[in-house]
């Protein structure tokens, strides 16, 4: 009995009229946990009520308190019928779990029902007394943290990153039971909520106990996913990678709450234990993308009985004399583990060695329905829910599942070897499913990881070690981790145009966020593929070997989207990647959508030509020659439009070009229906080779259309699907997340593959101009981690949800750094917009080859940040000059506040009406809490990490019309869930949630019956959040209070 | 191709103002889109009329969304579902509760019950307002009528309390309660030259010196707590102004009156003259409105009755506004020198008064 729940419902507030007569309500509160029920008074005729109640107490197992949710209902009394409900609250109470997280949920929590919506509000104190469990043999892994952040949260230093965790539980979707039949709506709804919290809750106790059996103490990147399989289940599963975190000590030493991850990361070495594994396998379409323009074989193999999709690539040997030490180290720190996968995306400087490209891998599988008669049986009671016992009379069903994961698990790690890459990192899975077929999906950047980080090892050790070493960082990442004599693929190989000892691809895909130490020109941009294929509606595995024999070609098409694109901006590296392919009743759908750079490190690359197959044609020749003129304008113009100016290096310096393995390689083009439309790659062009088109049908004319179709952001608006923009580094506080759905229904009559694609295209694409026209007024503002989900809900229905934030910048500053692209490259995002100065730590590694004075840098460290000058100027500097200049300032100017705050006002965003008050309307109640799918707050520090929000609603409407239609109910409900975050994390205590995601939106409607039904699945990480200058005032305030400032005394007088 | 479902939620509510504005006159969202045309928004930002639709619809929507919560300000501030910054809230509702000129001319002094309702749509016609902002307004009126009507203590206070609204426009609402409360006529022909503000600032004056609320400290009869505070006239006074009556139905009184205003007045009037020939009627008129406001009618006349009897015979005359002020000074001081007339304290409460609303109102 290791834990006692107690719970207190103070009052209520807006709630619904219950009693027409009275036009008031006779309210009440059941609040149940597990299997205990405790209710109120009732709280005659108000629509204010008052309960104040006692303490409710529940003992219950820690295991419990993991996995149950604590549930409150109010209730309208009703002496005659029976009560009516007027809406329930799910309080998830594991942030109340471990130490440092909240120590008590309080506050008012919108009262929710599935079928009206939010009806009022609840206020609710919640507190956990934890007892001492020294049973070795427990089944709850309470204390274990877990963050959706994919890098190491900010107030947080990883001692050791343990690896791969992941686990899935499976269950009876309560929709599909044939009870169903016979409950209301309401029921239903509510039945298939709690079921999928309590599986959440099992789910994310499951992995806690593999985690602490990796001693670790956190998941970080944790990504939990629902599959709705209809008729054969529900799966709930979740992937994420074990860390030893440790609380930095000193709020003041680390670094800005913005993007610069890297930097206070320097001393935690990250020493790699034997990890933990996971199990499986499947198919590759692309599994590198790294410039090699395509030259996998897609042999479609269906290699077991369940289908799964294409080829594989290739089987690339480890090779060469030149990595093989690397290799060895890096081997055996790895080796023990079955699956070297981790799911960040940012890493600590010097953690990545090289990164050999993006390996995916997709299978189609057959879902089959399960069958299980007991459960239905003990539906009535709570316990049935529980995994464990259901688990038990159905043990097949989960490790199905855990097998189709494990087989494509399996197949990224060969890819992964193909490329000399023994770790993926960047990982993601994911599914798509229409009836019974399924497609799953893993994808994940093949990279080298620094054998000393893989190794145990002491701090110093660790940090001395990397400033020997630490030669090139800034191109590092980019040079080939495999062998350019045995290639798995032909690629372009180049001297790096950094350090040119190196050799480095021509075009670099990856799946994660730009390393902060890479060198950038100019700023990036978002670049997406879009592509849909037809195909015939089919039965079961008819259905399936279609969408396997589809697969290859879109996955081919979408990358030969995503290489002309990106070569139409100048660049020549992609981050953030990410490849939805969606399938539908009658179509697949695919999506790619990534962060386009200007590597410095990385040839220029070679424009696009276009050749035409029948040159005898006078018109036709006129025709592709203009073509040609308006693709070689674009490019200059996007190059233009992006600042990419790289400096032009001379011939000689950069070495002749490495001997290309193949001269030619001709690809199949990707239509299914016509293969004899061709298109020939040509990559025997010499260091600035041109992309060949070769236009000889419409299909591919229709390519170079649309390829120009794409129209660039309205001035004064960048966008990116990555956490934050290359090249702009002056975020100001304003901050906006929004959702935005669209759904269009396509017009039945004569499909065909370019009528498709023409309707995706544009609605992507006015999708994002609807965008910036709403967002108009934040202008100079950036788009970060945009994120486009496509579903296809029914025969002729495109669903495309777009999550994402913007930011303001400060255009000034953005102008003062367009002087020179190096120095601009090297400045990091910094948060706000105060004054110049601060100081670069990153200078010593980033701009100079060795670590000239960690000693003095630690010095300085500590005296600009305990001066009060925020950590997240630190990285503004760009020279050496300005370090020292700083530092005599800094010096100078002691503990006094040092910095200006010219905080702007913002028109629309919620920058900072904390501290305004505008009467008469002053009085608000309700605090602000922000939300952003980023890790980080710009012009704010992260002081603590509450815990995990993780939450998953269902709505339904049967007056659809009443209700706004299809509109208006899904702008209700998301605006809804929204409410419902933010009144969770200010009941913890928090005002902000990060790494904020939607996760699912489904949405189905049934317009002839006026019903509609969506179901909304978000997470995030709950945090407190203080800005920057108001941490100044605290600190020159309070001198005594904060160890910051009493150091800075002794700084000073030093 | 057609869009089903379009929408965009933000975790800020976005509010375009020109779209609010544009709303709350009641434009469909085709005119909406069509006015937003023609501001030339797509040519300043590049937009597509698409956009425009999909953006004005989605404001629409959220309006939409807004209104029922609007409709309680204070519930505005509590909700949970739109995080609103505090400066857009106010802008939200000081703009929702603002009202055109022409529209509160109409319904002033009329009773805000649902039988003018069917007069919107003649308002509409006549005022060129749309029908939808007309109901808007006239639901405003009469939402906030509803609220205050029973409730004690200062007007101006309650209003604002229960509708956050600014100080301005609570006074506004705070005249158009009073009047609709005691049924003040407005809308007579030779009212028509008079602007809201002058009503209002009648109103104010009224609120502030002759209702119940103005003696100061509540009543102790328990009884006369019925009465609302500031919404309604003070009874008691009004019957003590039957008491005025004697400075013109006493002709020594009387003419001892003119002789000491002509006394003052000689000489600094330009209209002297026909000040002194007047003065009589004048009186008696002005008196008589006192006298009269026991009866609801004439309580509703007294505009009318003020127009007729004081402010037409002057501008006859062509008095200018600061004879008439001089005047008006003159003739309320002067009857404290009138050693027979005992109700000093009432002439002052009641002359106070009309003094300010009658020079407010003199006017073309």
């Amino acid at each position: 009995m290791p834990g006692k729940l107690k719970v207190k419902i103070v009052a209520g507030r807006h709630l619904p009229v219950m009693d027409r007569a009275s036009d008031l309500t006779d309210a009440f509160v059941e609040v149940k946990f597990g299997n205990t029920t405790f209710k109120t008074d009732v709280y005659l005729k108000s629509l204010n009520p008052q309960w104040n109640s006692e303490w409710f107490k529940f003992e219950v197992d820690d295991e419990d308190l993991q996995d149950e949710p604590l549930q409150i209902t109010v209730l309208d009394h009703d002496t005659y019928s029976a009560n009516d409900a007027i809406g329930k609250v799910y309080i998830d109470i594991d942030p109340l779990l471990y130490s440092e997280a909240a120590t008590v949920i309080s506050g008012w929590f919108p009262i929710y029902d599935t079928i009206h919506g939010i009806r009022g509000e609840i206020n609710v104190v919640v507190k956990v007394d934890l007892f001492n469990d020294l049973n070795r043999f427990r089944q709850s892994s309470c204390g274990v943290k877990f963050f959706c952040t994919t890098s190491i949260p900010k107030c947080y230093r990883a001692v050791i990153i343990h690896g791969f965790v992941e686990e899935l539980v499976v269950n009876e979707d309560p929709e599909y039971q044939w009870i169903d039949r016979i409950r209301t709506p309401r029921a239903s709804n509510e039945a298939r909520q709690r079921l999928i919290s309590l599986m959440s809750g099992e789910l994310q106790r499951k992995i806690g106990l593999k985690v602490l059996e990796m001693r670790g103490n956190a998941v970080v990147g944790y990504l939990q996913c629902f599959d709705l399989e209809g008729e054969s289940g529900l799966v709930v599963r979740a992937i994420g990678t074990a860390c030893t975190l440790d609380k930095l000590s000193s709020p003041a030493a680390f670094l800005p709450a913005c993007n610069s991850p890297s930097k206070e990361m320097k001393e935690s070495p990250l020493v790699h234990p034997p990890s933990h594994g996971c199990r499986s396998t499947h198919n590759s379409p692309i599994h590198t993308a790294t410039g090699s323009r395509l030259t996998q074989n897609f042999s479609v193999s269906v290699p077991t009985l369940i289908y799964t999709g294409m080829g594989s690539g290739s089987a690339g040997k480890e090779g060469g004399p030149f990595k093989a030490l690397l290799r060895q180290q890096t081997q055996s720190a790895l080796e023990q583990r079955e699956f070297p996968f981790f799911t960040l995306t940012a890493f600590p400087p010097g953690f990545l060695v090289h990164v050999g490209g993006v390996v995916s891998a997709r299978s189609v599988k057959l879902l089959d329905r399960i069958h299980n008669p007991a459960f239905v049986g003990i539906m009535g009671n709570t316990r049935s829910y529980k995994l464990l016992d259901w688990n038990s009379f159905n043990s097949d069903e989960p490790e199905t599942r855990d097998a189709w994961w494990a087989e494509i698990r399996q197949e990224i790690k060969s890819h992964a070897k193909a490329l000399g890459c023994h770790a993926v990192v960047g990982y993601s899975e994911s599914t798509s499913i229409c009836e019974e077929v399924c497609i799953l999906s893993a994808s994940g950047t093949a990279a080298v990881l620094n054998p000393r980080f893989l190794q145990d090892g002491t701090v110093e050790g660790c940090l001395e070690q990397r400033l020997e070493e630490n030669v090139s960082t800034r191109c590092g990442f980019c040079h080939i981790p495999y062998d350019e004599l045995n290639m798995p693929f032909p690629a372009h190989l180049t001297y790096c145009y950094n350090c040119r000892k190196q050799k480095v691809p021509d075009v670099l895909f990856t799946t994660i966020d730009l390393p902060t130490d890479a060198t950038v020109i100019g700023k990036g941009c978002l670049i997406q593929a879009r592509l849909c294929r037809l195909k015939k509606k089919a039965q079961a595995e008819a259905n399936a070997t279609a969408i396997s024999n589809l697969l290859p070609f879109m996955e081919y098409e979408v990358h030969t989207q995503l290489m002309n694109k990106l070569k139409l901006k100048g660049m020549n590296a992609l981050f953030g990647l990410r490849i939805q392919i969606t399938v539908g009743e009658n179509m697949l759908m695919g999506l790619a959508s990534a962060t386009g750079v200007y590597l410095a490190a990385l040839p220029t690359p070679g424009g696009i030509q276009i050749a035409g197959k029948t040159p005898n044609d006078g018109s036709y020749e006129q025709h592709i020659s203009h073509m040609q003129k308006k693709i070689n304008d674009t490019i200059a113009k996007n190059k233009e439009l992006y600042e990419i100016n790289p400096p032009e290096i001379s011939e000689e310096i950069i070495g002749s070009p490495i001997p290309e393995p193949r001269q030619r390689s001709r690809l199949l083009r990707s239509q299914s229906e016509s293969s004899d439309e061709v298109t020939e790659l040509d990559l025997s062009h010499g260091k600035k080779d041109a992309f060949v088109l070769e236009i000889d049908d419409t299909d591919a004319m229709e390519d170079v259309h649309s390829l120009l179709t794409d129209v660039p952001p309205p001035s004064g608006f960048y966008s990116c699907n990555t956490e934050i923009m290359p090249g702009i580094n002056n975020w100001t506080s304003e901050i906006q997340m929004f959702t935005s759905v669209r759904v269009i229904r396509l017009s039945s009559l004569n499909l065909t593959n370019q009528a498709l694609n023409k309707n995706f295209n544009d609605l992507c694409e006015n999708l994002l101009k609807s965008l910036y026209f709403k967002l108009r007024s934040m202008i100079p503002c950036c788009l970060c981690h945009v994120n486009f989900t496509v579903s296809l809900p029914e025969d002729e229905l495109i669903q495309v949800t777009v999550t994402a934030v913007a930011i303001t910048f400060d255009k000034n500053q953005a102008l003062q750094t367009t002087k020179t692209p190096v120095e601009k490259s090297l400045q990091r995002a910094s948060t706000d917009n105060e004054e110049l100065l601060q100081f670069p730590l990153e200078l010593c590694s980033d701009s100079l080859p060795s670590h000239p004075f960690p000693p003095v840098k630690e010095h300085l460290e500590s005296a600009s940040s305990n001066s009060g000058i925020p950590a997240a100027q630190r990285d503004r500097c760009s020279s050496w000059i300005e370090l020292i200049k700083l530092k005599a300032q800094t010096i100078r100017r002691g503990s006094i506040k040092t910095t200006v705050t010219v905080e702007k006002a913002s028109p629309v965003g919620d920058g900072n009406f904390r501290n305004r008050s505008a009467p008469p309307c002053a009085n608000s109640t309700v605090g602000v809490v922000k939300m952003t799918p980023l890790s980080f707050i710009p012009g704010a520090k992260i002081t603590k990490y509450l815990g995990i929000i993780n939450m998953f609603f269902i709505r339904e409407t049967t007056s659809l019309r009443e209700e706004g239609g299809v509109s208006g109910f899904l702008h209700a409900f998301i605006a809804e869930v929204f409410a419902m975050v933010r009144a969770h994390v200010a009941a913890l205590g928090g005002n902000a949630v990060v790494s904020y995601i939607m996760k699912q939106c489904v949405f189905m409607e049934n317009p002839n019956k006026n019903q509609a039904q969506c179901l909304i699945n978000v997470s995030g990480d709950a945090v407190v959040f203080v800005r920057e200058s108001d941490l100044e005032v605290v600190s020159s305030q309070q001198p005594t209070t904060n160890c910051q400032s009493s150091c800075t005394e002794g700084e000073v007088t030093t | 191709m057609t869009s089903e479902l379009d929408i965009f939620v933000g975790n800020t509510t976005l509010i375009d103002e020109d779209v609010y504005r544009l709303w709350l006159d009641g434009y469909s969202v085709t005119d909406a889109v069509a006015l937003r045309v023609r501001s030339g928004i797509l040519e300043q930002t590049g937009a597509t009329a698409a956009v425009l639709q999909s953006d004005t619809m989605d404001h629409y929507r959220t309006f939409h969304m807004l209104e029922r919560l609007l409709h309680a300000p204070p519930k505005l501030l509590h909700q949970l579902i739109f995080q609103i910054p505090p400066s857009r809230q106010a802008l939200l509702i000081e703009r929702y509760y603002a009202f055109d000129e022409a529209f509160v001319r109409e319904v002033l002094g009329k009773k805000l019950s649902k039988g003018t309702k069917k007069d919107l749509d003649d308002i509409s016609t006549k005022t060129g307002i749309t029908l939808k902002s007309c109901r808007r307004q006239f639901d405003n009126f009469k939402r906030v009528f509803k609220v205050v009507e029973e409730m004690r203590g200062s007007l101006v206070d309650n209003i604002q309390q229960h509708f956050l609204l600014s100080d301005r426009l609570a006074r506004d609402y705070a005249a158009i309660v009073f009047f609709a409360n005691n049924r003040f006529e407005t809308g007579k022909k030779k009212l028509q030259y008079l602007s809201f503000g002058d009503f209002a600032f009648c109103a104010e004056l009224m609120i502030q010196n002759w209702t119940l609320g103005a003696v100061g400290e509540a009543p102790i009869d328990p009884d006369s707590q019925m009465d609302d505070m500031d919404m309604d006239l003070d009874k008691e006074f009004l019957q003590d102004l039957k008491e005025l009556k004697v400075l013109v139905a006493d002709k020594d009184l009387l003419d001892l009156h003119k002789s000491l205003v002509c006394t003052a007045l000689r000489g600094k009037l330009g209209v002297f003259s026909e000040m002194e020939a007047n003065f009589k009627n004048l009186s008696r008129g002005l008196v008589n409105v006192a006298a009269k406001l026991t009866h609801n009618k004439d309580v509703r006349d007294l505009f009318v009755d003020l127009v007729e009897k004081f402010v037409e015979p002057c501008r006859s005359d062509h008095w200018p506004l600061s004879d008439v002020r001089f005047f008006l000074n003159q003739y309320s001081a002067s009857v404290h020198s009138l050693d027979g007339f005992r109700h000093q304290a009432l002439w002052d409460r009641y002359m106070g008064t009309l003094r300010g609303c009658l020079l407010r109102l003199y006017h073309d």
